[in-house]
């Protein structure tokens, strides 16, 4: 396929912990393709924050391995400078926190011109300032030649994270990714930035990385998705088949822990134990495992794999043929009985 | 009679400027709030930042100074009864924090921290102490043993049931819980939430029950109250807010949920841009010259909203 950006293969991410290295993300394998939006879900610990700060080489002291393909460069083996042109440039990264992604001393518009000029040394002044302008027109600040002059302190939360999208954006990339971009905000100002970062998508044809816990978020922005466990993807599928189809035991715990507007339920489902750390990560067999224990372990493989289950649909470990949930069961049994 | 009943309440605090620190002004973070909540329900407060519900909840268990109305909880008013008495209602007033991670002593061992009411209120030996926080601990689903460790040595979702199982010590009536599972992973999150109503029902308590997040306050809430800067926009139930928005700050708010199913997310966009541009059409007639929301009129026996004089 030609629109593939970004050709990601077995990416290992480990830290040291004493005298061992621990994989945060393990052998994820991905795809990012030319506009369309991949969301990461997964709770705290999972690893999709790691896997994004892997992708624009953030990490300072972590073992990377595995192949992050972009135009033909493998960007493991790309050293800081490669990787320094590449990022605000090609790549743009869109932080949680806006406040502290900002720097507190500059003017707003100055700092969407140093991204500028970084990339563009010979671009002059004026030039600058009215491509500024344009970008702060273009993410939806109402007054953009004052606020140009404004500091980070005098505006808003969605405002500031505008200004880290506009400064995302600022040299065209191809790449976007966008860690937890709404988490910190409201809901009225959060679906504002959601429908921002979706019509950018319309005029920037990028590939978007969007990196979430919340899979109202998923629903509404998602063209594939994939959920992350404990490190690795459990299930990676299109929005649709995901929502609709899940397989995963996992994606199928999650999506029922939710309470929704459509429905109320009676209790939520809660997925029992605690997401592993690091060290104490299983080193084979099913990693959810421990979370669904009335699962038969011969349900389990001993080294879990991705299985296509239909086009484009890919499920990690032979368990979800077996899952169903310990509540239904309890019902199919007073059914029997009665 | 309701449990507690809050009639026009307000908290001012005040701006301070000028060389001798003077009074300037006052920001007005509750501007006259009225609700009350029967025993055994639950009551939700809805709101973005800065709208003033956690300062609500706050200035109820005395954790804000009230400037002005009344608080009515069993009929005694929480703003004028004296020290002594303001003790014993305490007891019966608890609050459950949002971020387990600080709301609980690192230094302090479990068993501390749990016994700290206990120990404020009732005249225990050491023995019935340590019995009646293992009894805690089995109530909210941690390991009686636990009890002497730190807690560092728990999750997320454990740490806010060890905060429940303090806020319980006491046999309160009404327990303040101010976005109780904002912190928390959503697999935890629900677990917390199904706890949460399952010892509501055992010891009948009456949640007053603070957040942002409208999909738990459904789950969660009989009546919901919408502030927005200080004021209320819109109170009823659950249902009809819900399914009956009047104000077009609610209709908003409810619009700017994500919905979860992806099939209908152009439709939700679409809705999403009307509701919008009714809003600001309309906003000048929603809203004073200050930009504050009306006094509430009943549109119903339950349902009350904000509208504008002329109606």
């Amino acid at each position: 396929m030609n629109n593939v950006l970004l050709d990601i293969k077995n990416l290992k991410t480990s830290f040291r912990i004493k005298d061992d290295y621990y994989a945060a993300v393990d052998n994820v394998s991905l795809t990012v393709r030319k506009n369309e939006v991949l969301a990461i879900v997964g709770e705290s610990g999972s690893g999709k924050s790691a896997f994004a700060f892997s992708i624009m080489g953030l990490h300072t002291r972590a073992k990377i391995e595995g192949e992050i393909n972009y135009k033909g460069n493998n960007l493991v083996e790309a050293n800081a400078n490669q990787l320094k042109k590449l990022r605000g440039s090609e790549m743009g990264m869109i932080f949680q926190d806006a406040l502290s992604a900002l720097n507190p001393l500059m003017v707003v518009g100055a700092q969407i011109d140093e991204a500028i000029f970084l990339h563009n040394p010979k671009s002059s002044k004026s030039m600058r300032k009215k491509q500024v302008i344009s970008l702060l027109n273009m993410v939806g600040i109402p007054r953009p030649e004052k606020t140009y002059f404004q500091y980070p302190h005098e505006l808003s939360g969605g405002m500031r994270q505008r200004i880290v999208i506009a400064m995302a954006i600022s040299n065209q990339p191809e790449i976007l990714i966008a860690d937890e971009p709404t988490t910190a905000l409201d809901v009225t100002i959060q679906s504002q930035i959601l429908d921002l970062i979706k019509e950018l998508k319309e005029k920037i044809h990028a590939g978007i990385v969007l990196i979430t816990h919340d899979l109202g978020v998923v629903a509404e922005m998602a063209d594939r998705v994939a959920v992350m466990y404990a490190g690795q993807i459990v299930e990676i599928a299109d929005v649709y088949t995901l929502m609709e189809n899940p397989q995963h035991p996992y994606t199928r715990s999650l999506l029922n822990s939710i309470p929704t507007l459509s429905e109320v339920k009676a209790d939520l489902h809660v997925i029992q134990g605690v997401v592993p750390s690091l060290q104490n990560l299983p080193r084979t067999g099913c990693r959810f495992a421990s979370r669904i224990p009335w699962i038969e372990e011969s349900a389990h493989e001993t080294s879990p794999e991705l299985h296509e289950i239909s086009p484009g649909h890919f499920v990690r470990c032979t368990c979800y043929k077996d899952f169903y949930f310990p509540e239904q069961a309890k019902e199919e049994r007073n059914y029997v009985a009665n | 009679m309701s449990l507690i009943e809050v009639e026009n309440l307000k908290v001012h605090f005040p701006i301070r400027g000028g060389v001798f620190q003077t009074v300037k002004d006052h920001v007005r973070a509750v501007d006259g709030v009225s609700f009350s909540i029967e025993q055994g329900q639950t009551y939700g407060l809805v709101g973005e930042s800065g709208s003033g519900k956690t300062t609500t909840g706050r200035a109820i268990i005395g954790l804000n100074d009230i400037t002005s109305g009344k608080v009515l909880f069993e009929g005694k008013d929480l703003a004028s009864v004296s020290k002594k008495e303001y003790i014993d209602v305490r007891k019966d007033i608890q609050m459950i924090f949002q971020d387990p991670f600080s709301s609980l002593n690192p230094k302090k061992r479990v068993v501390d921290i749990v016994a700290e009411p206990l120990r404020n209120y009732e005249k225990l030996s050491g023995k019935e102490e340590r019995i009646r926080v293992q009894e805690l601990m089995e109530l909210v689903g941690l390991s009686p043993e636990a009890i002497y460790k730190y807690p560092h040595e728990f999750s997320g979702g454990q740490r806010q049931r060890i905060g429940i199982a303090r806020a319980i010590a006491l046999n309160p009536k009404l327990i303040i819980a101010d976005e109780p599972v904002s912190a928390l992973d959503v697999s935890v999150q629900a677990q917390v939430l199904n706890f949460m109503r399952k010892i509501q029902k055992e010891l009948n308590l009456t949640y007053l029950f603070i957040s942002h997040d409208l999909g738990i306050i459904r789950h969660m809430c009989d009546h919901i109250g919408i502030m927005y800067k200080g004021r209320y926009v819109e109170h009823g139930t659950s249902e009809e807010i819900f399914t009956n928005p009047q104000h077009i700050y609610t209709k908003r708010l409810i619009a700017a949920i994500p919905d979860s199913d992806p099939k209908n997310r152009e439709l939700h966009y679409e809705k999403r841009k009307l509701v919008k541009s009714e809003y600001d059409k309309l906003e000048k007639d929603f809203f004073d010259e200050e930009g504050l929301p009306f006094s509430l009129k009943s549109i119903s026996a339950t349902h009350q909203v904000a509208l504008p004089e002329r109606g």
